[in-house]
C-alpha cells in the first residue's frame, strides 16, 4: 500500500494579501479525495506542490517510502519523475496536436492499443483527428482525462476540472472522472468549489 | 481570370521583362544583390539558431539585470546604426584586444571584411529576431509547459514538440522581419565593411552610390528590388497575424 504523506507550509500571495498555508495529512491508496475551501485558501497551490510545479517553503511530501520533497535536505523531485497526471482547469490540450497526438504525447513509449482503449472508454472515436480548438468543453475534458491516464500515473490530480462545464453535462463528466479514478487504481485528488459535487464523488473531503 | 491575363500580359511584356533582362545582364548589380542576399540569409540563419534559446531564456527566466540585457539587445532599434558601427569598428581594430587577438592567433581581420559585416549585421538585427520570438513564447499559456513536465517530458522535448509548433507565426514573422531588415542594412555595413564590390557592397549602399553618380536607371533597379522584397516580407507578416487573429 502506497500512502501519500503531506506536511507542507507555504506563504502565498493572494488578492487579499499574504496567507500562510499549513497542511498536514495522509492519503491512502485508491482514495478519491476532494479538496474544498474558499477562494484563495490554497487548494490549487497544494495540488501544484504535489505535482512539483510549486515548491513548499517547509516540510515534506512522501509517497510510499520515496521522498518527493524534503525541506531539510533541500530535495525536490522534478515533476517529470513523480509519475503523476495533472489535469488543469482549462485542460491545457496542445493546440498543435490532434486528439490522438495529444494522448500519444503523454506516453513515454507509444502503446497504440492502450490509446485505442482510452479512446473507446471516453467515447472519442470520431474525434481522433480533430484539433482541440474545434472541441466543445465536455469533449476537451474527456480528451484531457484520456491524456492524463495514458501515462499510467500513480496519482491523478484534478484542478477544478468541471468549473468550465455547464451543469447539464457535469453529471455525466463526474462519472467519467470516477471511471478514470477506478482505471488508475491509485490516488485521485480533485479541487472543487462545489460541496455537493464533493460529497457525491469523494471517499473523503478535505476542507482547507 | 481571362481579364487578369489580358491586363497583366502587356505589363510583363513591355515593362517587367525588359527591366528584368537589364538587371540580369548587369554583372555589378547581380554581384551586389548576391552579396546582399548572402548577408541577409546568413544573418537570419545565425540569428534563428541563437535567437530561439535566447528568447526562451528571456521569456521564462527572471534574473538580476534582465532589464539591462533586454535593453542592450533592443539598442540597435533606437541607436543610429553608425554609432553601433563605430563601436564595432573600434572592437575590430588591431589596436584593441579582440582585433589584436584575432589577428595574432587566427590571422583574421574583421574590419572591412564580409565576416566582420556579418557579425555586425547579426548584432544589429538581433532585436528583429528576438522580440517576436520572446513575445510569442511569453504569450503561450504557462500550463502547456507544466502539462508537458507532468507527463515526464524534458525541457528540450517540451521546447521542440510543444512550444515551437505553437509559435509558428512568431517564428515566420521573426524570420521575415530579420531578412527584410538585413536586405536594407546601410549604416552599419558602410561603417564596418566599407563599399567593396563583390565583398561588402550591399544593395542600399550601391543605390546611394548610383544616385550620387546620377545613374538613376541602375538606382531604380536597386530601389525596385528592395521595395518588392520589403513588401513581400510585410505581406507575409500581416497575413500570418490576420490568420492568427481570425
Amino acid at each position: 500500500m502506497n500512502k501519500l504523506t503531506i506536511d507542507v507550509k507555504k506563504l502565498m500571495m493572494t488578492n487579499s494579501g499574504e496567507r500562510y498555508l499549513d497542511f498536514k495529512g495522509e492519503i491512502n491508496d485508491n482514495e478519491f479525495i476532494c479538496l474544498v475551501g474558499y477562494s484563495g485558501c490554497g487548494k490549487t497551490t497544494l495540488l501544484r506542490m504535489l505535482a512539483g510545479l510549486t515548491s513548499p517553503d517547509e516540510g515534506c511530501i512522501k509517497y510510499g517510502d520515496d521522498y518527493w520533497y524534503e525541506h531539510k535536505s533541500k530535495f525536490n523531485l522534478a515533476p517529470q519523475k513523480r509519475h503523476i497526471a495533472y489535469m488543469f482547469q482549462d485542460f491545457a490540450l496542445f493546440p498543435n496536436m490532434t486528439v490522438y497526438q495529444n494522448i500519444v504525447f503523454a506516453q513515454s513509449e507509444t502503446n497504440h492499443d492502450k490509446i485505442k482503449e482510452l479512446i473507446n472508454i471516453f467515447g472519442l472515436n470520431n474525434l481522433e483527428k480533430v484539433r482541440p480548438a474545434r472541441l466543445s468543453g465536455g469533449q476537451k475534458q474527456r480528451v484531457a482525462l484520456a491524456r492524463a491516464l495514458a501515462s499510467q500515473p500513480r496519482i491523478l490530480l484534478l484542478d477544478e476540472p468541471l468549473s468550465a462545464i455547464d451543469w447539464q453535462m457535469r453529471e455525466s463528466l463526474q462519472d467519467e472522472i470516477l471511471k478514470a479514478h477506478k482505471y488508475i487504481g491509485g490516488i485521485s485528488i480533485m479541487v472543487t468549489h462545489d460541496k455537493t459535487e464533493a460529497e457525491k464523488m469523494a471517499d473523503r473531503i478535505i476542507t482547507l | 481570370m481571362k481579364d487578369i491575363k489580358f491586363f497583366c500580359y502587356p505589363i510583363f511584356q513591355n515593362y517587367i521583362t525588359p527591366k528584368l533582362n537589364i538587371m540580369i545582364e548587369n554583372v555589378d548589380f547581380m554581384q551586389t544583390m548576391a552579396t546582399t542576399a548572402n548577408l541577409a540569409l546568413w544573418t537570419t540563419m545565425i540569428l534563428l539558431v541563437i535567437g530561439l534559446p535566447a528568447a526562451y531564456a528571456l521569456a521564462y527566466n527572471d534574473f538580476k539585470g534582465k532589464s539591462a540585457v533586454e535593453a542592450l539587445i533592443c539598442m540597435p532599434m533606437v541607436l543610429p546604426p553608425t554609432v553601433l558601427g563605430f563601436y564595432i569598428l573600434l572592437i575590430y581594430s588591431p589596436q584593441n584586444f579582440l582585433g589584436a587577438s584575432l589577428e595574432r592567433y587566427f590571422d583574421l581581420r574583421l574590419a572591412f571584411s564580409f565576416t566582420g559585416v556579418l557579425i555586425a549585421s547579426v548584432i544589429c538585427s538581433m532585436p528583429f529576431m528576438l522580440q517576436p520570438l520572446q513575445n510569442g513564447l511569453a504569450l503561450l499559456p504557462k500550463n502547456y509547459r507544466e502539462a508537458a513536465y507532468t507527463m515526464g517530458k524534458s525541457k528540450i522535448t517540451t521546447f521542440f514538440r510543444v512550444l515551437l509548433p505553437n509559435i509558428k507565426g512568431s517564428i515566420i514573422s521573426a524570420i521575415a522581419m530579420t531578412f527584410a531588415h538585413c536586405m536594407g542594412e546601410f549604416g552599419i555595413v558602410l561603417m564596418v565593411g566599407g563599399n567593396m564590390p563583390g565583398n561588402t557592397r550591399v544593395a542600399s549602399i550601391a543605390l546611394y552610390d548610383e544616385v550620387q553618380s546620377l545613374n538613376y536607371d541602375v538606382a531604380n533597379q536597386y530601389a525596385f528590388i528592395m521595395f518588392v522584397i520589403s513588401f513581400i516580407a510585410l505581406t507575409v507578416i500581416y497575413s500570418i497575424n490576420k490568420r492568427r487573429h481570425a
